[in-house]
C-alpha cells in the first residue's frame, strides 16, 4: 500500500513445533481504522507482540515510514509512533492520571534534584485529557477510576507519546455499553486527526461499527480481507473459521445416562446478573466453548467449591449440594483439572507420588501417619495406566514434559472415585501425542460412567472430542449443540452472543 | 535436606573443636551443662517457630509472649495461689487461644502475618508491664515449688530438664511434621497454597493450627524461661527472643518464603546459636559484639548455602532436559 504507516511483508513466526505465523502481510494506511479478527489462538497476540517489540519474528519485514526493520525493539516501536491499550491495563494504582500518563517522562526541576515538576505535568496533560472529552480531572487517583476511565487514561498515555498508530487489544472487554459507545466517539475523533487504531475484538458488531476495513486471521495467516462496504458478523465469521478440522471423535461405548449435575439458575462472582443452567449426564463428554473471559473458569470454579455461589443450585445425582470449600467437592466426587497446573494443579518440587497422594491423603495413612509404601504402590500403579513416562515416582514433578505433568494432575484424581470431573482447557502445553493419550483416557472415564465437563477454548477439540457442547456467552448458556449440528460456525455465532436460525 | 543438616553439623563441630582448642573451659562439665540448658530453652520456641514459617509466614510476637505468660504464670503460682499444675495449663491454654486468634486474623480476615504478629508483639509487651505495674514479678523469699521446679530447672546427671524437654518435643514435632498427614498438609500449604486448596487441603484451619502449636509451645518456653530466671522485668524479658527463634529456623534451612524446613535443621541452629552466644564469652570478645558475630554467621551460612544449591542445580541441569526430550522420541518409537 502506498503511504502506509505501517506495513508487515511476509511475517512469520515459529516456535518449536509451532507455526504461530506464516506470511502475514499487513498494511495500516494514516488515519485508517483496521479490525482484525481470527479466533483463540489464530495469531493475533503474536503478531501484536511483534509489533510491540517484545517478540522477534522469525521471518519478514516490518515497514515503518518506509523504513525496514527485521524485528522492532520496544524502543523502535515506541519511536515509530506505536503505542498500545492492553487488554490487563498497566496503569498504577497509587498514582494520579497525569502522573500515569507521563509516568517515566516526568518534567523535572531543580536540576540535578530532578524533582518532578507537577505544576508542568498537569498543564501538559490537561490538553490530552480535554481532547479526548474525559469526565475526571488530571489529579484523581487511577484507583478510583472506572475500567473504562483508566482505558482512556491508557489513550491519553498513547497521544502523549505522540503516537500515530494506537493498537487495541479487546478494549471492550470489560466495558458497559455506554463506556463503549464513548470508546467508539474517540476512536472516530482519533481516526479524524490522523491517527490509525488497530481494533482487535471478538466482539464483531464493534469491530463493523468502527473498522474501516477488517483483516482476518487464522492458523497464523491472513486469510481474507473485508472492505467497509461488506462489513457484515456473518462474513467475519465465514472467514474465521473453514479450516480442516482433524476427526478425534471417539464415539461413546453407550448412550448417555442420568443426570449427574444439574446447575439451575446458578451466578458466579464475575457475572452476578446472568445465570447458568446445564446439565451433564453419566457417560458424556459435555464440551464447554465460549470466548476467553466469557466465564467458564468462574463456573468451573464455582462448581468445585472454591468460589461461593451467587445464587441458584447445584444438584449432584438430583440431591442439592452446598459446596463450601474444594474438600466438599471432592469427598462428593467432583474433581478439577484445573486451567494452570503449575499453580492450582500440582507441588512443583514434590514427588510424583506425594502429588498424586495429596487429595486422598486418609487412604494413605494410619492413624494419622503418612504410609510412603502405600503411596508408592497407588503411583506406580497409575504410573502404569496413564502411561507417564518418568524413570521414578520418586522424582520431582519439575522434571516431567508438559503432557505427563498433566497426567500426573488426573492421576490424582483417578486414585479415587470420580463422579464428575472438570477438565479445564485439559491439553493446553501438552504435545500431540500426550493429547491424543489425554483425549482417549477421558473417553475410557466416560465410558466408565463418569460425567466429563471439558472447557476447552480450543475449536478443534472441542468440537473432536464433545459429545455435546454447551457455549459461554457473557456468563451465561448461549445455547447447546447436539453432533449433528457441530460445526465452527454454529460454536461462533453462539460464542460472539447471536442466535442460531 | 539431609546434606544441608550434615553441613550444619559439620559447621558446629568446626565451631566447637575451634573454641575447645582456644579455651579448654568450653569443654568443662559445667559450661556445658550451661549451654545444653540454653539451647532447650531456646530450641523450644524455635521449633514452634519453625511451624509457623514452613507455611510462610512468621511470629514476631513470641518475645512478647514469653513475658506476657512468665509474668502470668509467676504470678499465678507466687501470688494467686494457683496449684502450679493448673497454671501450666491455664498459661498454655492462653498461649493456644493467642495463636488461633493470630490464625483467624491470618486466614480469614487476610491480614499479613507480619502485621498481625507485630501488633501482637506490642500489645502483650504493653499488657506484661501493665499487669505488673511495671515492676519486676517474682517468687517471695522462701516459696518454692519442688515438682515444678526439679521438672523445669532440675538437672539429671548433669543434664538440664529443659534440653531434655526440647529433645522429646522434637522427636514428637519431627514425627508429626515429617511422617503425619497434618505434615504433609503442612508443606504443600508452604509450598503452594493455591494448589493444596485444589487438592482439598482446608488451607485455613492448616494455617491456624500452625500458629496455635507454635504459640502453644511458646507458652511453654515462657514457663521454662521463668522458671529459669526466677524473676521478670516485664520490659525486658524475652526481648529479641523472636529473632534467635527465626534465625535458628533460617539457618536450620526453613525458607521464609514457606515449604522448607526441617526440626533436625532447626535443633542444629539452635545449638549453633547458642555455641556461637558461648564462643563470645569465652573468646573474650566483647559481649557487646554477641549480635553482630551471631548475624555475621547466619548471613555466611545462607549465602554459602545458596551458592552450594546453585552449584548442584547446575551440575545437574542437564538431567530434566534430557527426560523431557527422552518422552517424544520414546512415543515415535512406539508408533
Amino acid at each position: 500500500m502506498a503511504g502506509a504507516l505501517l506495513e508487515l511483508i511476509g511475517i512469520g513466526k515459529t516456535y518449536p513445533g509451532v507455526t504461530a505465523l506464516d506470511g502475514v502481510d499487513l498494511a495500516v494506511g494514516a488515519g485508517e481504522v483496521l479490525g482484525l479478527i481470527g479466533e483463540n489462538g489464530a495469531g493475533k497476540s503474536t503478531l501484536m507482540k511483534i509489533l510491540g517489540g517484545v517478540t522477534e519474528p522469525s521471518q519478514g519485514r516490518i515497514r515503518i515510514d518506509g523504513r525496514d526493520y527485521a524485528s522492532l525493539t520496544v524502543g523502535d516501536a515506541m519511536a515509530g509512533g506505536i503505542a498500545f491499550v492492553h487488554q490487563e491495563l498497566n496503569l498504577f494504582d497509587n498514582l494520579d492520571v497525569a502522573a500515569n500518563v507521563f509516568i517515566g517522562r516526568e518534567p523535572l526541576q531543580g536540576g540535578w534534584l530532578k524533582l518532578i515538576d507537577r505544576a508542568a505535568l498537569h498543564t501538559q496533560v490537561q490538553p490530552i485529557l480535554d481532547r479526548l472529552g474525559v469526565d475526571f480531572a488530571a489529579d484523581t487517583a487511577v484507583a478510583e477510576l472506572s475500567l473504562a476511565q483508566m482505558q482512556l487514561v491508557e489513550i491519553a498515555k498513547a497521544l502523549s507519546l505522540k503516537a500515530r498508530l494506537v493498537i487495541m487489544d479487546e478494549p471492550t472487554s470489560s466495558l458497559t455499553l455506554s463506556e463503549t459507545d464513548r470508546l467508539m466517539r474517540v476512536i472516530a475523533d482519533l481516526k479524524s486527526a490522523g491517527v490509525s487504531v488497530i481494533f482487535i475484538s471478538h466482539r464483531l458488531n464493534e469491530v463493523e461499527r468502527c473498522a474501516d476495513r477488517v483483516v482476518v486471521l487464522r492458523d497464523g495467516r491472513v486469510v481474507g480481507e473485508l472492505d467497509r462496504g461488506h462489513l457484515k458478523p456473518d462474513a467475519m465469521i465465514r472467514l474465521m473459521i473453514g479450516r480442516d478440522l482433524k476427526s478425534l471423535y471417539l464415539p461413546p461405548a453407550r448412550p448417555p445416562g442420568a443426570d449427574v449435575l444439574e446447575l439451575s439458575d446458578l451466578r458466579t462472582a464475575t457475572y452476578p446478573a446472568r445465570a447458568v443452567s446445564l446439565s451433564v449426564r453419566a457417560g458424556e463428554i459435555l464440551g464447554l466453548a465460549g470466548l476467553v473471559g466469557s466465564g467458564r473458569t468462574e463456573l468451573a470454579r464455582v462448581i468445585f467449591g472454591i468460589d461461593p455461589r451467587r445464587g441458584g443450585a447445584i444438584r449432584l445425582n438430583g440431591e442439592a449440594v452446598a459446596l463450601a470449600a474444594p474438600r466438599d467437592a471432592i469427598d462428593r466426587g467432583i474433581y478439577l483439572v484445573p486451567e494452570d497446573r503449575k499453580r492450582s494443579g500440582l507441588l512443583l518440587d514434590v514427588s510424583i507420588a506425594g502429588n498424586i497422594s495429596l487429595p486422598d491423603m486418609l487412604r494413605h495413612s494410619t492413624a494419622g501417619i503418612v504410609q510412603p509404601e502405600s503411596e508408592t504402590r497407588n503411583a506406580e500403579r497409575q504410573r502404569e495406566s496413564l502411561n507417564i513416562r518418568t524413570p521414578s515416582v520418586a522424582s520431582e514433578v519439575n522434571a516431567l514434559s508438559g503432557g505427563n505433568q498433566q497426567k500426573v494432575v488426573l492421576a490424582k484424581w483417578l486414585s479415587m472415585q470420580p463422579r464428575l470431573i472438570i477438565f479445564d482447557e485439559p491439553t493446553r502445553g501438552v504435545d500431540v501425542g500426550a493429547k491424543n493419550e489425554i483425549y482417549g483416557l477421558m473417553r475410557q472415564l466416560a465410558d466408565s460412567g463418569v460425567a466429563i465437563l471439558m472447557i476447552s477454548s480450543d475449536m478443534e477439540e472441542v468440537i473432536g472430542v464433545s459429545d455435546r457442547i454447551a457455549v459461554m456467552h457473557e456468563g451465561a448458556i448461549g445455547g447447546f449443540l447436539d453432533r449433528s449440528r457441530f460445526s465452527e460456525h454454529n460454536v461462533l455465532q453462539l460464542a460472539v452472543g447471536n442466535r442460531l436460525n | 535436606m539431609f546434606k544441608k543438616d550434615l553441613g550444619l553439623f559439620l559447621l558446629i563441630l568446626v565451631v566447637g573443636t575451634a573454641v575447645a582448642i582456644i579455651n579448654p573451659r568450653f569443654l568443662s562439665p559445667i559450661n556445658l551443662s550451661n549451654t545444653a540448658n540454653l539451647i532447650g530453652l531456646f530450641g523450644l520456641f524455635s521449633l514452634a517457630q519453625a511451624f509457623v514459617i514452613i507455611t510462610g509466614g512468621i511470629e514476631l510476637s513470641v518475645g512478647s509472649i514469653i513475658a506476657l505468660l512468665g509474668v502470668i504464670f509467676v504470678d499465678l503460682i507466687a501470688n494467686v495461689g494457683l496449684p502450679w499444675q493448673a497454671a501450666v495449663i491455664l498459661v498454655i491454654v492462653i498461649g493456644v487461644i493467642m495463636g488461633a486468634v493470630h490464625g483467624f486474623l491470618i486466614t480469614f480476615m487476610r491480614l499479613q502475618p507480619f502485621v498481625v504478629t507485630l501488633c501482637g508483639l506490642l500489645i502483650y509487651r504493653g499488657i506484661a508491664r501493665y499487669y505488673t505495674e511495671d515492676a519486676t514479678a517474682g517468687f517471695a523469699f522462701g516459696q518454692s515449688f519442688p515438682t515444678l521446679e526439679w521438672l523445669t530447672a532440675g538437672r539429671t546427671l548433669g543434664v538440664p530438664h529443659s534440653m531434655i524437654a526440647f529433645i522429646l518435643t522434637a522427636i514428637v514435632l519431627a514425627i508429626l511434621l515429617h511422617r503425619s498427614v497434618f505434615g504433609r498438609y503442612l508443606f504443600a500449604v508452604g509450598k503452594n497454597e493455591e494448589a493444596a486448596r485444589y487438592s482439598g487441603i482446608r488451607t485455613r484451619r492448616i494455617i491456624i493450627a500452625a500458629y496455635v502449636i507454635c504459640c502453644g509451645l511458646t507458652a511453654l518456653a515462657a514457663i521454662y524461661i521463668a522458671m529459669y530466671t526466677r524473676s521478670i522485668s516485664p520490659a525486658s524479658h524475652g526481648n529479641f527472643y523472636e529473632l534467635y527463634a527465626i534465625a535458628a529456623a533460617v539457618l536450620g534451612g526453613c525458607s521464609l518464603r514457606g515449604g522448607e524446613g526441617s526440626i533436625l535443621g532447626v535443633v542444629l541452629g539452635t545449638i549453633l546459636l547458642q555455641v556461637l552466644q558461648n564462643l563470645v564469652n569465652l573468646l573474650g570478645i566483647p559481649s557487646s559484639l554477641n549480635f553482630a558475630v551471631m548475624g555475621g554467621v547466619i548471613l555466611i551460612g545462607v549465602l554459602a548455602d545458596q551458592q552450594l544449591t546453585r552449584y548442584r542445580k547446575s551440575r545437574l541441569a542437564g538431567r530434566p532436559e534430557h527426560a523431557a526430550h527422552a518422552a517424544p522420541a520414546e512415543k515415535a518409537v512406539a508408533e
